[in-house]
């Protein structure tokens, strides 16, 4: 004989109980994503509105006294030309952002249209062109991203440019290979059913998954620029020297390194790791919510 | 081995149309672009007639077509030319500078891949526990750390601070390199002659660049290996051997990992594409005399025959390396075809 | 059949669960059988009904979140729940073996055949030298009737169906008392499945195994086992003799499996089907949890749960048309 308890009742369905499911299915991956994005608020706040941040100008050589460790005054130190560190921080954030931004919006505007077109089209343009991205995405971007810059000269839109052409690659091969198996679904599907409906299947299942693509990779992609823009003003090839700019600053406070000068390149560049990182936590933490099996690379 | 020489022989067949496209890029970008590299080098305000006889002294004045044919014939008599600012032809800094920059990639690869897999394989293992967020929140930050800040900040905290390394050139002031340079691999010289002293020398100064390199690009790693390792422990051989009695880290190890590292391979022709990027960076910051310094210098200088030049040999590196690559994939698995 | 001798496993009231995100799965629940010496046993059930799970368990290969809430399972007087470290590496492989559903993915692609044979001996073995372990080794590929230069090859390189031998092979190298074959013929087509049942047969005499089948397979079980054992939604439906469960079958659902069986001899129009579907086992049904689907159901069912009591000499079921419900 046996006697069962009836069933426990499951948790009658609450927003509460929506939410803490939510929570445990995600789990680790909630957190990174609301991480990430809160990095990247704090710092769009800080490019916004720097005046909430810091009184000084980044430009201004009277701030303080020169080269004077981080105090009271001056939270971050002065650099050797007496100039605000933190001032610098907080608007070079402008700088970057914006370039990185501007490259990968470049980026992704060049290089999905062509994906579209290269899959659509098939055939020799197809080949041709594909072997053409696949090259320059093989080759180091870095390396490219310099040739560029080399060649443009300084300049805000000359470094974009050349941020912004080592990206198309990556736009160009996602684009391609989602358009590819639409291609082959809209035809299989043509062979079943003479006007069915495409437009459906397209908008409601393809769409979707190919939009939460691009948008992972779009921020993925900013983190990068953002490394890259930093790297290539580090090296010297960026931007003149008027505008503030995390990646210049690193490699003139790198001068004074052997004095022990620590505050002049320890911000900067921890303000680049900290975008950067911000960026590719949301990228992740949106690829873990919107698809888990996304970046499986 | 029939089988493997024709493998080969497709595999550089199938090279050459994209090693070609690359040159063909080089050139254009160094050439066809916008801007007066000419008119830049001779000071910005030289006379329309000094610059335009500059140019013809380079053949620069040539319609663009020809100038391609000429490069690319240039390229074939392996010809790279010489330099516009000093007296010598481009290939001779780059052969001397060639060895210390695959001194420090290999060794930033070593690193990478020593904290990187141990550290995926460790994290797969340990899914979803605490450890393993730890790893890849440490993967995470690796990647986003500019390795030019970390080879700052290490200069700060252990050549200034601690002092315990240098912080710049591959040998100290006292070293005399003539008594040892062979190959221009300074490791493999200085064991070669027997020099211990100089050896450590040579050793230590890599230390700091080295470590540079391999940690912000064993994130990479990290997650790559983790990933695989996580796939290769769900397959059913992996049960099967854990049913017939083997040992759990036999299992994980020699069944799993290995398993799990032929996609790490395939991987490395990318990855090295990275390393080559961060080389430069890292040789910037520690004054490493390699090629990604020269590259930067030369273009200070606006020396454009070296900067083609190196541009074109990195090219090749990248090209030969991924070549490289297959064919270690070919050797492990056997599941290869040829 | 073989009822005098030595009961060599005894599984006692074991109940296997596994926590998910809505709830708790209760794969298997309060489930009690035994093997005797030289007895092959089917288990027999549709898919998810916890025979995978519970043959998982036998070797304590359940891995979290699946975890034994309760019973134990006993191999010659010792419970393997309680085994750990060495004591149940020795176990696995050498006691009792087990072998998978798929073949062509249950060895290692970069191992040779030999290294997997070698690898095995040698963990049980150790003091065992490498001539020796081939000599084993050879002399079990010759009784699968696999050439000897097989050895050398990677599994890619293989059939199917030698691959499903060297399974076994491997599962047998070390000449264990018990086998367990998970699904052993489901991804195979029906002529390597003929030749597997040939070669059980031959291998179960020659090494004088114990076999547990797990399959949904009734042809396969009717061929093989001595006795059968009916589970559904986690729990033992009925359990008998091979032939007594298919002459007399006592459970409405042992019923209905036999039925769906397509007879080539009968004149069938139409498929026989089972209507429902398998319960839900994180909320299961009060009472039997066949009920909901059961043609004979009655309102007791639905309230309390029939046990497993022997209506008939050595055939057991767990209904309420035969025990009393006053």
């Amino acid at each position: 004989m046996g006697n069962q308890q009836p069933p426990r009742r499951l948790l009658r369905f609450s927003p509460a109980a929506g939410i803490a499911s939510l929570i445990r299915k995600y789990g680790g991956e909630w957190w990174i994503l609301t991480a990430g994005a809160l990095i990247i608020v704090f710092i769009v706040f800080m490019t916004a509105f720097p005046r909430v941040f810091t009184r000084y100008s980044p430009l201004d050589q009277e701030a303080g006294g020169q080269m004077t460790a981080p105090s009271r005054a001056h939270i971050m130190g002065t650099d050797n030309l007496s100039r605000d560190v933190w001032a610098r921080v907080v608007y070079g954030a402008q700088t970057i952002l914006g370039v990185a931004l501007a490259a990968a919006l470049m980026s992704a505007l060049i290089g999905i249209p062509l994906g579209l077109l290269s899959g659509f089209a098939g055939g020799i343009f197809d080949r041709i062109l594909s072997l053409v991205m696949d090259s320059v995405y093989s080759f180091p971007g870095l390396i490219l991203a310099i040739a560029f810059a080399a060649m443009l000269g300084p300049g805000v839109i000359n470094i974009t440019l050349a941020v912004a052409v080592v990206y198309i690659p990556t736009y160009f091969r996602l684009v391609r290979g989602q358009t590819l198996s639409i291609k082959e679904e809209v035809y299989v599907e043509a062979a079943r059913a003479i006007g069915a409906r495409r437009p459906t299947i397209l908008s409601r299942y393809v769409f979707p998954n190919v939009i939460a693509t691009v948008v992972v990779i779009f921020s993925l992609n900013i983190a990068d620029a953002i490394m890259t823009e930093a790297a290539l003003s580090y090296i010297g090839l960026g931007l003149p020297a008027g505008i503030p700019d995390w990646g210049m600053d690193l490699s003139m406070g790198k001068k004074f390194l052997p004095s022990g000068m620590w505050w002049m390149i320890t911000f900067p560049g921890l303000m680049i790791m900290l975008l950067a990182l911000g960026f590719t936590m949301l990228g992740e933490g949106l690829a873990e919510v919107l698809n888990p099996r996304l970046l499986e690379k | 081995m029939r089988h493997l020489l024709s493998y080969v022989i497709t595999r550089l067949v199938l090279a050459v149309p994209m090693v070609f496209i690359l040159l063909t890029l080089v050139f254009v970008v160094l050439r066809v672009m916008p801007g007066d590299p000419v008119g830049a080098m001779l000071g910005g305000h030289a006379p329309q007639k000094v610059i335009d006889q500059k140019k013809e002294e380079l053949g620069l004045n040539k319609p663009i077509t020809v100038q391609y044919v000429e490069y690319l014939g240039q390229l074939l008599r392996l010809d790279l030319g010489e330099s516009m600012i000093f007296k010598q032809k481009v290939s001779q800094p780059i052969v001397e500078k060639l060895p210390a920059t695959i001194e420090l990639t290999l060794a930033g690869l070593l690193v990478s891949l020593g904290i990187g897999v141990p550290l995926g394989a460790y994290a797969a293992q340990r899914r979803r526990t605490g450890r393993d967020y730890a790893a890849r929140l440490y993967a995470n930050i690796a990647y986003c750390i500019p390795v030019f800040w970390m080879g700052l900040m290490f200069q700060l905290i252990f050549g200034v601070w601690l002092g315990w390394f240098p912080i710049a050139g591959r040998t100290g002031a006292r070293v005399d390199v003539s008594l040892f340079s062979r190959t221009g691999f300074y490791l493999f010289d200085t064991l070669r002659a027997g020099n211990i002293g100089a050896f450590v020398d040579v050793l230590w100064h890599l230390v700091l660049p080295a470590v540079t390199l391999g940690v912000v690009l064993s994130g990479i790693f990290v997650r790559l290996t983790r990933a695989n390792m996580l796939d290769v422990l769900k397959s059913d051989y992996i049960l099967a051997a854990r049913a017939r009695g083997i040992p759990e880290r036999r299992v994980v190890y020699s069944h799993g990992l290995r398993n799990a590292l032929i996609p790490v391979v395939t991987m490395l022709g990318l990855q090295f594409s990275l390393l080559l990027a961060g080389a430069i960076l890292t040789e910037s910051t520690f004054s490493w005399p390699g090629m990604g310094r020269l590259l930067l210098e030369r273009i200070y200088l606006r020396d454009y025959p070296v900067i083609q030049g190196v541009i074109i040999v990195y090219t090749l590196f990248v090209s030969v390396v991924s070549l490289l690559v297959d064919l270690l994939y070919a050797a492990i698995d056997p599941r290869v075809k040829y | 059949m073989q009822s005098t001798s030595e009961t060599i496993l005894r599984v006692n009231d074991l109940t296997i669960q596994y926590p998910i995100s809505i709830g708790i799965v209760r794969a298997v629940e309060g489930v009690s059988f035994t093997l005797a010496d030289g007895e092959a046993l089917g288990l027999v059930g549709e898919s998810g009904c916890g025979k995978s799970t519970l043959g998982l368990s036998l070797l304590k290969l359940l891995r979290p979140p699946g975890r034994v809430t309760g019973g134990s399972i006993l191999y010659r007087g010792t419970d393997i729940l309680g085994l750990d470290g060495r004591a149940l590496l020795a176990m696995r492989g050498r006691s009792i073996s087990m072998i998978f559903q798929n073949p062509l993915t249950s060895l290692n692609p970069l191992f040779t055949v030999e290294r997997h044979f070698l690898e095995t001996i040698h963990f049980h073995d150790p003091s065992r030298s490498r001539g020796k372990a081939l000599a084993a080794t050879g002399k079990m590929l010759a009784t699968l009737g696999i050439e000897e230069k097989r050895l050398r090859e990677y599994p890619h390189q293989l059939s199917g169906g030698m691959r499903q031998r060297i399974m076994i092979g491997l599962a047998l190298i070390m000449n264990p008392d018990i086998l367990i074959a998970d699904e052993p013929t489901t991804s195979l087509d029906v002529i390597v499945e003929a030749g597997f049942t040939e070669l059980l047969a031959n291998l179960r005499k020659v090494y004088k195994l114990s076999i547990i089948l797990i399959t949904h397979n009734l042809g396969l079980v009717a061929e093989i086992a001595d006795r059968i054992a009916v589970m559904y939604g986690g729990k033992i439906m009925e359990i008998g003799s091979a032939q007594d469960i298919f002459a007399r079958p006592m459970h409405p659902y042992t019923q209905g499996l036999i039925d769906c069986v397509p007879n080539i001899r009968l004149d069938q129009k139409e498929l026989v089907t089972m209507p429902g579907s398998p319960p839900d086992l994180v909320s299961p049904p009060v009472g039997c949890r066949f009920a909901p689907r059961c043609p004979k159901v009655m309102p007791v069912c639905t309230e309390r749960i029939p046990g497993l009591l022997e209506h008939a000499p050595e055939h057991s079921a767990a209904c309420w048309l035969y025990e009393r419900h006053g």
